[in-house]
């Protein structure tokens, strides 16, 4: 154990953080072409197209959920047995569009039949949206606190109910999370497509990033004027171990903007959030997709950043029991646990992205109508 | 407050049938994948396009089972959080990083790659296509590894300890519980089952083929390979059985126990019932048939150790429950701020019986207080439904030799050259291609059925792991799985079916039957 446990927690902090960007930038496209698909597929060609930009890699991208709720678990386990169950109905919501989405890959084009094609399509759509907006619910939540406390046995107890989660803030935060995702996806097919399908995901993207732009300041002005954030008063040694019930918390409007105040660095995380996507705008309208990938990409960073910044130390507030927040210090870990995960991901986590990196150039390339014909048996 | 039963008890019966609903779809992951390989290794050495043919055809219907696999291995690892919410507090920090690496380590690479084992035929060089298909296979096999570290932990929670004041079980030692027995006795086992279901899967196809008469060189190479490889398998699972786990710790000691429904300790070495009916209320077992020796040498590998039965285990179940009692009173003045030196003594001294003072909690919430009659009930609590156990695990068993009878058979007539003339072979390993699922899912009851009364052996029991949902929330989510799952099932076998009977036609190379002779390519047979 090189590294102090104070330091430890911190690097997990910065880790899950970096697991969503993963997943953001990857699954994110995935989740926003299936939202985009019967609107941008109007022909079963064209939506085998659109399909195929992603059937060979959308596997590996969901990866990135996985080992995030993986890390969670080992990492933050008192975040993932409350959150998980806070947000029960939510959290099946979610997997249940998830469980019918492989199908749409896999199953969609090995039988011919209409219905059975369109029935798939739909589980892409909704295995798509559905996810998108609800990790952007649940991010939402997470910003104005969760009510839930825990007895002295550490049990949590979620307070709320599901349809709570879906507050008017709450659902401004699953639009910007849809809007930017559908962003995301389009920019990824005017890279990956041409002609129609190229022209119409290039719109897609015109309405959408600018819906993401709109939506992301609402929910900005929002933080700072309309929601209370969260603020610690008292609590043990950071570099200690201590649970949740130990420290005292109280709720400010305006907390949010602390950390940008004290540390004005972290103003570049809500800059990128917003420049990244006008910059992405810009650039598909230019047909410059490529570019406008990686301005997008700068812009799900910073959209992520902007949150996390924003809360640190919280990661769960309660909004019913401020005091049993659930912050970088006290949900988590115990140091031996962190260092070895510590030392698991900087030695895999580099390995990861070299092979993944791999695959995506080996597949690069247009998929076309042609190629759909040529590979009509084996393609998605 | 702990939830209430019927919370405990639905949200088992989801994590129950989510898990059975998994392991369909896992073991031929596992086997197929392996399978895939070995053909593609013979292609790539030999440069024969069949076996190309046959890498790609079992890998089409590989690719049908694998999307289902990825399905529903989501809702596993979410289920931990969302019904278990306890359970990951108080593990979450042991449980959790296998998990994690899981995903790290195995699972990223196989999901990664498998889209080029599909797709990448054109666009890489056959060893870099080669490296692929092994890799895909090599990840699913380790991913096993760490699902089975974590599920072996478990059965044996080997380095951890219980922390006073964060209330829960912290890692100790990873390399313990990476190289915990049981998990490593565990993974053999299991990932053999899953070589022998890919086996019987291509065996029992390819016989369907060759009853017809249809594609005579695939089928019989396809048949030759999983022969093989079955045998093999089948020969791993068993002497590789993981009996020799059931040696260690106290609930991996009762669930052996319950398995041979041995009520009383024998004088080694213990006898092996072949047929009886367990009978838990009388504690003992009716019109019992044994055959001496056996049991000794299957669990103990020797003929002097003795098989403790169940009556002995639950006396010293109970000893443990009071020792824990007084670990639970010392935790209280712990927890409640009196950190004095003696309290501490008192606790680390008993604190692995901890767990079994819990057991109490379902009579009386504080522990300390419980009467005899409550302390006797607990104890009654510490062992397993014995006649399932015994049951599932003699089916498990009973299939076990009948494939193997299968294997050897398979085997022995393709080494002589006359496998494709013997029609009841091939009818018997056509019929027979579900049964390595239903020995699995046998096995999967005994092991995590023969678990309880806990979640995590002598630490946490069950009805107390749970969240705190609502009864309500765990009935629409049943309910939604079972009906999302049964949907999907249909869904998958009609694929499988179609595909399975469409044989490697279905390739659309020109090569094979229903492409010959005029019979059309698409417009009759329906391959898309």
């Amino acid at each position: 154990m090189i590294l102090d446990y104070e330091t430890l927690k911190i690097i997990w902090w910065l880790f899950v953080g970096l697991l969503l960007i993963g997943f953001v930038l990857t699954a994110g496209f995935d989740l926003g072409i299936g939202t985009l698909l019967p609107f941008l597929g109007k022909k079963d060609e064209e939506r085998r197209v659109i399909i195929n930009t992603i059937g060979a890699t959308w596997e590996g991208n969901q990866v990135w959920l996985v080992l995030g709720a993986g890390a969670v678990f080992a990492a933050w386990p008192l975040i993932y047995a409350a959150a998980f169950s806070g947000f029960y109905a939510a959290m099946l919501l979610a997997l249940f569009a998830l469980v019918i989405r492989p199908g749409g890959f896999a199953y969609r084009s090995k039988l011919s039949d209409p219905r059975w094609r369109s029935l798939w399509d739909w589980a892409l759509f909704v295995g798509g949206v559905v996810p998108a907006l609800i990790f952007g619910v649940a991010f939402g939540n997470l910003l104005q606190g969760v009510p839930f406390h825990y007895d002295d046995t550490l049990r949590s107890f979620y307070t709320g109910s599901f349809f709570a989660l879906f507050n008017p803030f709450a659902l401004l935060a699953g639009i910007v999370s849809v809007a930017m995702l559908v962003m995301h996806g389009g920019i990824f097919l005017q890279i990956r497509t041409e002609g129609e399908i190229n022209a119409r995901a290039k719109r897609a993207v015109m309405i959408f990033s600018g819906l993401f732009v709109v939506a992301l300041a609402l929910a900005g002005l929002w933080v700072a004027f309309g929601i209370d954030g969260y603020r610690v008063i008292s609590m043990p040694d950071p570099n200690s171990s201590f649970t949740p019930l130990e420290k005292t918390v109280d709720k400010v409007t305006g907390a949010w903007l602390v950390n940008y105040r004290l540390y004005p660095w972290t103003v570049l995380a809500p800059v990128a959030g917003f420049a990244g996507a006008i910059i992405a705008w810009f650039l598909s309208q230019r047909n410059q997709a490529g570019s406008a990938f990686i301005a997008s990409s700068l812009s799900l960073t910073g959209v992520v950043l902007t949150t996390g910044f924003a809360m640190f130390p919280f990661m769960m507030p309660s909004s019913s029991h401020p005091g049993h927040s659930l912050t970088v210090w006290d949900g988590v870990s115990s140091h031996l646990t962190l260092s070895w995960m510590f030392w698991a991901t900087v030695v895999f986590l580099p390995v990861i992205i070299a092979y993944t990196s791999w695959v995506f150039r080996v597949l690069r390339g247009k998929v076309t109508v042609e190629d759909i014909r040529k590979d009509e048996h084996s393609a998605y | 407050m702990f939830p209430t039963e019927e919370v405990v008890n639905l949200s088992r019966l989801q994590f129950g049938l989510t898990a059975m609903y998994h392991f369909l779809f896992v073991p031929l992951t596992l086997g197929l994948g392996l399978l895939l390989a070995i053909m593609e290794s013979v292609y790539v050495m030999t440069g024969k396009e069949i076996y190309k043919d046959m890498t790609r055809f079992w890998g089409m219907l590989f690719g049908i089972n694998f999307a289902m696999g990825v399905a529903t291995g989501l809702p596993l690892e979410f289920q931990f959080g969302t019904n278990w919410a306890y359970y990951s507090h108080y593990v979450g920090d042991v449980f959790g990083v296998p998990l994690a690496l899981e995903g790290l380590i195995a699972f990223f690479l196989e999901a990664t790659l498998v889209g080029l084992f599909f797709f990448g035929w054109n666009r890489l060089t056959k060893v870099q296509h080669l490296t692929v298909t092994w890799l895909v296979a090599l990840g699913a096999n380790f991913s096993a590894l760490f699902i089975l570290v974590a599920n072996g932990w478990m059965q044996h929670p080997v380095g951890a300890e219980f922390n006073y004041e964060t209330m829960r079980m912290e890692l100790k030692s990873f390399t313990e519980v990476f190289f915990n027995p049981v998990a490593q006795v565990k993974f053999v086992h299991t990932v053999s089952a899953g070589y022998v279901t890919g086996a019987m899967f291509v065996l029992g196809i390819s016989a369907y083929y060759l009853l017809k008469g249809r594609d005579r060189a695939f089928a019989i190479r396809s048949f030759a390979v999983a022969a093989g490889f079955g045998l093999a398998s089948a020969l791993s699972v068993m002497v590789l059985g993981d009996e020799s786990g059931y040696e260690l710790g106290d609930v991996q000691k009762t669930k052996l126990a319950a398995i041979e429904a041995e009520w009383e300790t024998h004088k080694a070495p213990a006898a092996f019932t072949v047929f009886g009916l367990p009978n838990q209320e009388k504690q003992t077992t009716e019109y019992a048939i044994k055959v001496p020796y056996v049991l000794g040498l299957i669990a103990t590998r020797s003929v002097d150790k003795e098989v403790v039965g169940l009556k002995d285990l639950m006396a010293r179940h109970e000893q443990r429950i009071r020792r824990g009692m007084i670990a639970y009173e010392a935790l209280q003045k712990l927890r409640g701020g009196d950190e004095s030196q003696p309290v501490q003594d008192t606790f680390e001294l008993h604190k692995v019986d901890l767990g079994y003072a819990l057991l109490l909690k379902r009579y009386t919430p504080n522990v300390v207080d419980a009467t005899e009659a409550q302390i006797q009930q607990a104890v009654k609590d510490t062992i397993p439904h014995v006649a399932t156990l015994y049951w599932s695990f003699r089916v498990m068993v009973g299939i076990g030799f009948l494939m193997l009878f299968i294997f050897v058979a398979a085997f022995y007539f393709t080494a002589v050259r006359s496998a494709w003339n013997q029609r009841w072979l091939l009818r018997l390993a056509l019929y027979s291609i579900p049964l390595p699922w239903i020995a699995a899912e046998m096995g999967w009851i005994v092991a995590e059925y023969g678990r309880q009364p806990w979640t995590i052996a002598e630490v946490l029991p069950t009805f107390l792991s749970s969240s705190s949902l609502e009864a309500s929330n765990v009935y629409v989510s049943l309910a939604a799985f079972v009906v999302f799952y049964t949907a999907l099932l249909i869904a998958e076998l009609y694929l499988v079916f179609k595909y399975a009977r469409l044989g490697p036609s279905s390739l659309h190379t020109g090569r094979y039957h229903f492409e010959q002779r005029g019979r059309g390519t698409r417009s009759k047979e329906g391959a898309p």
